[in-house]
């Protein structure tokens, strides 16, 4: 069994498998039992500053959507930080990272963009024996409307400045956590590096509305009739995480920056993903939300028998190692041709290949009156979504031509050079391959 | 009192009470709200789905199923009944397993196909339920059609002919409507009244009035009909048993399974139901497995149900043959009956051993029964019929006879399998045929 130590820029836990600043982390009661499951850290649900404690709406605070069998793809919040006093945290932080000495203990916190407030939680934390502080720039809901939150993280000039000031307070590593409620996720990432950020953590939740009630006219979740944007997570926000840590991951100005990757990991293969496009750990919440803690037993054996079939010994030997791999849409080898290809012994003859392809595609699947489906190679793009929609995995492939074939749809022979784009005779701005 | 199960004779409540309801409540209790999402869930919007194909009176499947999966069950109900006004039944009794479900691709992929049966009468059940009828007719055409016989054939035509715009007179020699469906099913597959309340709830399209007690040949002719009436649609099914031909068939204890059937149906107290310590049934289809079960759910010790053939050339369903072996039924298959014995009344049937091709092998086979149920095929009854094909009354597209003017459906007419949802198949489309012939728009 493949061991999984991680040491994420100093702070080192017996699995890359942290819990994410969120309800799950908010007490001791809970992180205890996160610890006792086998986590390996826990992001502390966000602190505020000292006195009266935010409070929280009294209806519901989460809503879903599904897919089939009513599994949760998508989840959203409002609610808001910790509605716990600070010194209560605090002493339950201390009390717990005592007791599990080995595990990783970060401090999420949410004060006000002054730098008195900043100056005067961060002595507080460090006192709890944390061993970072994660900087929660990213929620969008509630606190953002007092300046806090995505506020910030939407202005990279604040971000550099507070980023600057807890480096200054605080000799506890600092974690940035970003929001993806952005146009580009590179603005906040680099202004984070520049105020001498140890990492960035990243996506934070998403603006959204997860449903109306039909009857009430009402955005979900409802209070008293009224809703309003929450933060969306869940396995249903992967795609777009993957995304914005790859950006930063392939980004020159911030190459060396570490990342702790959050946004729907569900299982070992999601935070294998992450880690490959460039986390140095993986952070999960909704996962735990809807399954329990258990699940991270799973993600540990799963990791491990993935490292052990690939001959890995340290979990960094996955960190970055597809990042080479992500390049612009312009780099892509126009000169790779790939045909779909039906195993007849796996189809089922749903024939959904062929509904997708004949109404909404290209026209490239025949069916036979006995319901055989096949790929018309002389039709077909390969464009995959035959295989997207497919319910049987591996039934429809893709399958590469070998250079010096001819592709029945072009009549061309498959070049075996790379060529892209900015080569292509049809590109106006092509220059002579050199 | 309660009878022993070892008391012999054919004698009434071999059972307590409470497993008399047991045994004959819902053979599959329906689906509940929760339970209908997550079957529905189970089905992959094929493309020209094969379930539509196997079902003899193609109803969109995918899109009722998806229909219930969006949260608008009485759309599905919709979607079903416009294909098959009888689709609450055809949920209970159709085998599903040699049709939308042997075909579902899901089958195909897991062995476990999506639950297409019970979601369809989890759809039909709430609607019916609650009295609503989605149907309403067409203006009044003028024209009135005869159907002979209110099983599932004369229903579907008749509701469909209601629905065009037609005045429908329904002709039954029974004094309950529902032909087969309220007197030749297992009581377990519809329990509760379910097919008099479909018949009142199929009936609420207006313009179709019910004859009861009314026999073709006794009370009424066809000629009279044909006189009478713009349409003649004859759907009264198999009004005669095929006897065993054996010597000691007349006596006591020997009966037709059908009238078994009818008389579990019509019973109210099923304690008061007589039934031997030793059955024999004598027949391989629905029928015979219908009587069987019911025999041992009545307390019969030991039933045996004795087919001529093989158990792949039973007309009974795998599933079918399978519930009657658990419940106790002895399945002898390769014998034929030649004897009858007793003392007025029947103590023994004696079978031999025949091989594939039906040969007698000599070797014999004697069981002891004090009740014997022949239920080797049915056949039709009555003169002045239109022409016959293989004793059924020939009909081609549309169910047009060889008499113009008289159609044809259900267990009485050739071609199909004799299921309920064919008949509802058959009666639906010549319902389509009378119409387009009265209207002056046929092809």
């Amino acid at each position: 069994m493949a061991n999984l130590q991680s040491d994420f820029i100093g702070i080192k836990s017996p699995n890359p498998f942290w819990l994410a600043s969120a309800p799950p982390t908010d007490k001791e009661y809970n992180v205890r039992r996160a610890f006792e499951a086998g986590w390996g850290g826990v992001v502390w649900k966000t602190l505020g500053m000292e006195g009266p404690p935010v409070v929280n709406v009294n209806g519901p605070r989460y809503g879903a959507i599904y897919g089939a069998d009513r599994r949760l793809l998508g989840l959203n919040n409002i609610e808001l930080i910790t509605d716990r006093p600070l010194e209560v945290n605090l002493r339950e932080m201390k009390a717990v990272k005592r007791d599990y000495p080995d595990r990783a203990l970060i401090a999420s916190i949410m004060v006000p963009c002054e730098e008195e407030a900043w100056k005067a939680i961060l002595p507080h934390v460090e006192d709890t024996g944390a061993d970072g502080i994660e900087l929660n720039f990213g929620c969008p809901h509630g606190m953002a409307e007092r300046g806090m939150g995505s506020a910030v993280g939407q202005v990279p000039e604040y971000i550099e400045m507070v980023t600057r000031w807890c480096k200054m307070y605080t000799r506890m590593p600092v974690i940035v956590k970003l929001t993806p409620n952005i146009t580009n996720v590179l603005y906040p990432a680099e202004a984070a590096k520049r105020g001498g950020a140890d990492a960035v953590s990243l996506i934070n939740t998403i603006n959204s509305i997860t449903s109306v009630d039909l009857d009430l006219f009402a955005p979900e979740p409802m209070i008293d009739g009224k809703g309003t944007h929450g933060g969306y997570c869940g396995p249903a926000v992967k795609p777009i995480a993957l995304n914005m840590v790859a950006e930063i991951a392939r980004n020159p100005e911030t190459a060396g920056l570490p990342i702790s990757g959050i946004g729907g990991v569900t299982t070992w293969r999601d935070a294998a993903e992450f880690m490959a496009l460039g986390a140095g750990n993986v952070q999960v919440c909704t996962a735990a939300m809807t399954y329990g803690f258990k699940i991270v037993q799973e993600m540990i054996s799963g990791l491990s028998e993935y490292m052990d079939d690939k001959g890995f010994t340290s979990v960094d030997q996955i960190v970055r190692r597809a990042v080479p791999n992500v390049t612009d849409w312009n780099q892509l080898n126009l000169n790779y041709v790939t045909k779909a290809k039906i195993d007849q012994d796996l189809c089922i003859s749903c024939g959904r290949c062929f509904a997708a392809c004949e109404d909404t595609s290209h026209q490239a699947i025949a069916m036979s009156e006995d319901r055989t489906f096949s790929v018309i190679d002389e039709e077909c793009v390969a464009c995959n979504l035959c295989v997207n929609v497919c319910p049987v995995e591996d039934c429809i492939t893709m399958e590469t031509m070998a250079p010096g074939s001819v592709d029945p749809r072009t009549g061309q022979t498959v070049a075996p050079e790379y060529a892209n784009w900015t080569t292509h005779p049809n590109n106006p701005a092509a220059k002579a391959a050199e | 009192m309660v009878q022993d199960t070892f008391t012999p004779g054919v004698v009434a409540g071999r059972l307590d009470q409470d497993t008399y309801e047991a045994q004959f409540s819902d053979l599959h209790p329906p689906l509940g709200a929760h339970e209908a999402l997550v079957a529905a869930d189970r089905c992959y919007f094929c493309h020209d789905a094969p379930c539509i194909t196997a079902c003899p009176t193609d109803i969109d499947i995918p899109l009722f199923i998806r229909q219930i999966a969006t949260g608008t069950p009485d759309a599905a109900a919709k979607t079903i009944l416009s294909q098959n006004i009888m689709g609450g039944m055809c949920a209970r009794v159709c085998p599903t397993e040699q049709l939308c479900e042997q075909a579902c691709v899901r089958e195909a992929a897991e062995g476990k196909p999506v639950l297409i049966g019970q979601l369809q009468r989890y759809a039909t059940d709430n609607l019916q339920a609650r009295g609503e009828h989605p149907f309403t007719r067409a203006e009044a055409t003028g024209k009135a059609v005869a159907i002979v016989g209110a099983g599932p054939a004369g229903l579907a035509c008749g509701h469909r002919l209601a629905m065009l715009g037609h005045r429908v007179d329904v002709y039954d020699a029974r004094p309950k409507p529902g032909g087969l469906n309220e007197y030749g099913i297992a009581t377990y597959k519809t329990p509760d009244g379910f097919a008099q309340a479909e018949v009142d709830w199929l009936l609420k399209i207006g313009g179709i009035t019910l004859h009861h007690n009314k026999a073709m040949g006794r009370d009424i002719t066809l000629g009279e009909l044909q006189e009478d009436y713009d349409g003649v649609f004859l759907a009264m099914g198999l009004g005669g048993v095929n006897a065993l031909g054996t010597t000691g068939e007349d006596k006591a204890g020997v009966l037709n399974a059908v009238d078994f059937i009818a008389e579990l149906r019509q019973a109210s107290d099923m304690a008061a139901v007589p039934v031997g310590r030793d059955v024999v049934v004598i027949g391989g289809g629905m029928t015979a497995v219908d009587a069987a079960v019911q025999a041992k759910l009545l307390g019969a010790l030991n039933v045996t149900l004795v087919y001529r053939r093989g158990r792949d050339r039973m007309n009974a369903s795998p599933f079918e043959q399978d519930l009657a072996a658990s419940k106790g039924v002895r399945i002898v298959t390769h014998a034929v009956p030649v004897a009858v014995h007793g003392n007025g009344a029947v103590r023994d049937v004696e079978f031999e051993y025949v091989d594939d091709a039906m040969k007698g092998t000599g070797q014999m086979l004697r069981l002891q029964a004090d009740q014997v149920f022949k239920a080797i095929g049915q056949t039709l009854e009555g003169d002045g019929l239109p022409q016959l094909d293989g004793g059924k009354i020939a009909v081609s597209q549309g169910g047009r006879t060889s008499l113009d003017g008289v159609w044809a459906g259900g267990d009485c007419a050739s071609g199909g399998d004799d299921l309920t949802v064919t008949a509802v198949a058959e009666g639906r489309d010549a319902a389509m045929d009378i119409h387009a012939t009265l209207m002056g728009t046929a092809g």
